[in-house]
């Protein structure tokens, strides 16, 4: 029925990414589709691995202001066969690291670790990440402020709707 | 004071009185809302900050910025291949607003008519009265899908009549009538030798087919004036402006009256719409499938609470009847606000064939739609003598 990269694919993909806890009647409703072909629709997209999770968006600044987020970039001497990934994989896999990019330009991978406080976090780079076989150089940059994430604006208050109540 | 006796004969809106309501009150949905929830794009904004940075804050030509005319130009060409030289052929006006008032104003005599299929925005007759016109009612039906049929059209022309009104997708019904109704107005227009006045502001908002120009139908581009805007596309109601592109004299005749009423649209805005024209596609398709999807929520929504609803094709409004509940539209448009807490304007405010309808703009987001139905069904649930699904009684 639907394909990756159709158009009905992709509006209950981005309905679900709105609302992740819309289910397969909303879905539906805001598709044109039956509830049934819904339902399946998803579950096809869970099963091939696009849909990857549901979650909720939340701002731990403000449930936890003194916890700690770490952007280090590294660089990597590439392996004969694996390139980046085994290094990648060894770095992925520890619960700390929240993501692992391999990117262009000076360095070759950005992670991004999360760590209730500073010294831990330089305790995960300085025992974890920089000892790693063929890791050459780590830099770290520690987040001052969340401006934005995924998407969410997260410094605004959201603002006022200001529109009057009925206009013609 | 003395006033016009004219301007006195123009009865108050429909819509204000409800609007002072409102006013007073808290925790009101308001389903009554004719503009979109999506502000202007930061990009859009952006624009016009860097335009106020730089100094640009003088008048510009009557006729608006060239760089402005000019893309309106080529966006016109690009949607609908209609060509209009932005030198003669494109005005830029303080919204659509001041291009129709400037459209009535050139075209009528004292006493000419003109055909305004109704219900219709409120703003059309009033324009037209001001502008010393007649505005003949042409009544149009939910079973026609508020579509009018050009034989009804035809039978109201007289010999006064200067022009048809049109505005498809439809503000407040949502009508967008097929390729062959269209055809079958434009030749009721040629046939009598009227000007076709076409308001396409929500031309971007059709749904379930390509929108189509009036002025792109054969032979009607010497006799259409296109009117667009800024306001419901780029989510740009209050930076007031919009245009108008039609044949040389006609634009002639608008800009002559604009440059001593108006003299130019706001500097600010006017840079602001470059940009807004200049918005990807596909930004705008998310747009519209963010109201395409409320579009289904809402009309299933109100079908399933018992007030029949058409699908719209068009625009950001659904027209449910409300002939079940046995209130007038102003009736129910009051009690749903004082007893339910939710805003929808009152048919009747939008003309002929409007009474025993409501209009609900889904210009909101999902969460308060589906709370306002909710509201909705336990206000019905308790009007005695409610008879869920009943449509309003055919009228011409
Ligand atoms: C059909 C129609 N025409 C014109 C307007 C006003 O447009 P503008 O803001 O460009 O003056 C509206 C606004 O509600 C509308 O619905």
């Amino acid at each position: 029925m639907s394909e990756p990269g159709d158009d009905l694919t992709r509006k209950i993909l981005r309905a679900l990414e709105t609302d992740a806890r819309r289910g397969p009647r909303q879905i539906a409703l805001l598709t044109g589709l039956s509830e049934a072909q819904a339902a399946d629709a998803i579950a096809a997209l869970e099963r091939r691995g696009i849909i990857r999770a549901y979650r909720a968006a939340i701002d731990w600044g403000r449930v936890e202001p003194e916890r700690v987020v770490a952007f280090i970039d590294v660089s990597v001497t590439p392996q004969r066969d694996v390139g980046f990934d085994q290094v990648a994989a060894r770095i992925y896999r520890h619960p700390e690291v929240r993501s692992v990019h391999l990117v262009s330009g000076g360095h070759d991978l950005r992670v991004v670790v999360e760590g209730r406080t500073m010294h831990e976090v330089a305790a995960f780079v300085g025992e974890k990440l920089a000892p790693i076989e063929h890791v050459t150089a780590t830099n770290t940059h520690f987040q001052l402020r969340a401006y934005k994430e995924d998407g969410l604006i997260l410094t605004e208050e959201p603002t006022d709707d200001d529109r009057l109540a009925v206009t013609p | 004071m003395k006033l016009a006796a004219h301007v006195q004969a123009i009865p108050p809106s429909g819509i204000r009185r409800l609007f002072d309501v409102v006013a007073q009150m808290d925790d009101v949905i308001s389903l009554g809302v004719g503009e979109p929830d999506f502000g202007t794009a930061w990009r859009v904004r952006e624009a016009a900050i860097y335009g106020l940075e730089r100094g640009r804050t003088s008048y510009t030509g009557n006729s608006g910025l060239l760089e402005l005319r000019q893309a309106v130009s080529a966006a016109l060409r690009g949607r609908y291949d209609l060509v209009y030289d932005p030198d003669a052929e494109v005005l830029i006006a303080v919204g659509v607003s001041e291009a129709l008032d400037l459209a009535l104003r050139a075209l009528l005599d004292p006493g000419d008519e003109v055909l305004v299929p109704q219900p219709c925005y409120v703003a059309y007759p009033p324009c037209v009265a001001l502008a010393g016109g007649v505005a003949v009612a042409v009544g149009t039906r939910a079973a026609e899908g508020f579509v009018p049929a050009a034989a009804a059209l035809e039978a109201a022309v007289t010999p006064r009549t200067r022009a048809i009104l049109l505005n498809y997708p439809s503000n407040p019904t949502g009508a967008v009538p097929d390729e062959a109704a269209l055809r079958a107005i434009a030749a009721v227009a040629a046939r009598h030798d009227l000007v076709v006045i076409s308001d396409e502001i929500y031309d971007r908002l059709a749904y379930d087919a390509p929108h189509v120009a009036f002025a792109g139908l054969p032979g009607m581009r010497e006799r259409t004036l296109l009117l667009n805007g800024f306001s419901k596309t780029y989510g740009m109601t209050g930076w007031r402006v919009g245009y108008a592109a039609g044949p040389e004299p006609l634009i002639a005749a608008m800009t002559k009256i604009h440059q001593y009423t108006a003299l130019c649209a706001s500097r600010p805005a006017q840079e602001a719409a470059i940009e807004a024209l200049r918005t990807p596609d596909c930004a705008v398709q998310a747009m519209v499938d963010e109201y395409d999807g409320r579009r289904r929520v809402i009309v299933s929504g109100l079908n399933r609470i018992g007030l029949p609803c058409h699908l719209p094709r068009g625009a950001f409004y659904a027209f449910p009847s409300i002939a079940g509940t046995g209130l007038s539209a102003t009736e129910f448009a009051e009690r749903l606000l004082v007893e339910a807490r939710v805003a929808v304007a009152p048919g009747d405010a939008f003309g002929v064939g409007g009474e025993g309808h409501i209009r609900c703009a889904y210009a909101t987001g999902l969460p308060k739609i589906e709370e306002a139905l909710a509201r909705m069904e336990r206000f019905l649930a308790g009007l005695p003598g409610f008879v869920p699904g009943r449509a309003a009684a055919a009228r011409g």
